[in-house]
């Protein structure tokens, strides 16, 4: 039984594989109607996240399951004082996959290791997203037809944003990427992913302050939301959050082939001027996000 | 010259970062075992500036030195018999090293949830880091 903790969990060939069927349910998603008939799919989510929850839900129903879980650990018997194991462990026999969702680091993988289903991390605060990597593999892919190739800018909060080390890691394994790394200095990319996958895999990379400068570069614009809930001090927070805000004007100087990325929800980092521009594929990508998880449901199924 | 009597039949720890010697003293659980030990903090030396040094009159039998690695992986363990030095080695370092190392992640599962058993990885034998196996936070040796 497989678990899906980290995007590295997959090797290249089995992420092909995934993004290969996500490509073919958005081809013929009635084809894949039915597929889950009689499977359960538990949302264990121990910290609200709208999005993501209603994604993975979506996918399950679409694909003819049916959902059960929480939404937030108020709700929950972690209220109660119940650990993580012993939730994983009750929850198996009701269920036939989860998702977990939980604010402390390693949350998931404590799941799996006494999990008798699989188990997908939905997000385990500050340190992987993995669905969410597959989501913003897919939108490259489907969209620029390639993965390979690329130059990617990583704009905002590179620091807490689990999104963008994630995606790092998983485009790290493909040939010819190179990243241009752009956020204020206090929320540059940790140096364990500069020394540990950059610098180890002889990845070309830089680091700047100034998202005007990179755009004429870019193939793909990766924009991050400064998130208040990874700041311990509300005056870091206040100070850094309106420091990136792509607009027209900045959109001006890309290329008309990039794409603008964002893992959502936005609060004000892309000017609403921006949506309508066709290189802005953020709600797109919120899509994707539903056929991707529809194809990993199935792989961890085994029913492909 | 700060001079410590030469022990007989014992290991001496040598090398080892400035100011981890107390911390390599509790990991062993010298405070509990009843063996002679001197500490020598501070220490010049000409590789590293300063050192820190611990003497144990022991047998090998009643340490456990595979864990030495993990806490320092530049220190050397000199092993003495009749006064004089036998075999230098360098530490071992275990692929996973279990209940010894602390998490001081406090996003980290393991801050909240007590029962956990604290787990690290080797993830970079040049550097010697070692990684929390929930949240992949770099044990912090300082």
């Amino acid at each position: 039984m497989k678990h899906i903790i980290s995007p590295t969990d997959l090797t290249v060939s089995e992420l092909n594989e995934l993004l290969d069927l996500s490509e073919e349910i958005i081809a013929n998603p009635r084809k894949f109607s039915d597929v889950c008939r009689g499977k359960k799919l538990a949302t264990l989510f121990y910290e609200p996240s709208t999005r993501t929850r209603l994604s993975f839900e979506a996918a399950m129903l679409n694909l003819g399951g049916s959902v059960l879980g929480f939404s937030s650990a108020d709700s929950s018997s972690a209220a109660k004082g119940e650990s993580v194991a012993d939730t994983i462990r009750v929850v198996s026999s009701y269920a036939d996959i989860c998702a977990i969702r939980h604010p402390k680091e390693g949350a998931p993988y404590v799941a799996s290791l006494y999990s008798s289903i699989p188990v997908i991390n939905a997000g385990d605060g500050g340190h992987n997203h993995p669905t969410q990597t597959f989501t913003d593999l897919l939108t490259i892919k489907n969209l620029k037809g390639r993965l390979n190739n690329l130059c990617v800018g990583f704009c905002g909060d590179l620091k807490f944003g689990r999104t963008v080390h994630s995606l790092i890691n998983a485009l790290a394994r493909y040939e010819n990427i190179s990243f241009i790394l752009i956020s204020p200095e206090e929320l540059r990319v940790p140096e364990y992913i500069r020394k540990e996958v950059l610098e180890a895999n002889n990845i070309q990379f830089e680091e700047t302050t100034s998202l005007e400068n990179a755009m004429p570069k870019l193939d793909i614009l990766y924009m991050t939301r400064v998130q208040r809930e990874r700041f311990f001090n509300e005056e870091d927070y206040i100070r850094l959050k309106d420091i990136y805000i792509l607009d027209e004007k900045k959109m001006a100087a890309a290329r008309t082939d990039m794409l603008v990325l964002h893992p959502l929800p936005r609060v004000n980092e892309i000017a609403t001027e921006v949506d309508s521009d066709p290189r802005a594929v953020y709600f797109k990508q919120a899509q994707y996000g539903v056929y991707v998880r529809m194809a990993l449901i199935m792989k961890l199924l085994e029913i492909v | 010259m700060l001079n410590i009597g030469v022990i007989n039949q014992g290991i001496v720890i040598d090398h080892i970062q400035a100011g981890g010697a107390m911390k390599i003293y509790h990991y062993l659980d010298l405070e509990n075992k009843d063996v002679s030990v001197a500490i020598i903090k501070n220490a010049k030396s000409n590789k590293m500036g300063k050192k820190d040094i611990i003497k144990i009159e022991a047998t090998l039998e009643d340490l456990d030195l595979d864990i030495l690695g993990a806490l320092d992986h530049k220190l050397t363990i000199n092993i003495i018999e009749n006064g004089v030095i036998i075999e230098k080695r360098n530490p071992k370092l275990p692929e996973i090293v279990n209940n010894v190392l602390k998490c001081k992640n406090p996003r980290c599962i393991t801050s909240v949830e007590q029962g956990l058993p604290h787990s690290f990885k080797l993830t970079d034998r040049v550097n010697g880091v070692y990684r929390c196996v929930y949240c992949e936070q770099s044990f912090d040796r300082r």
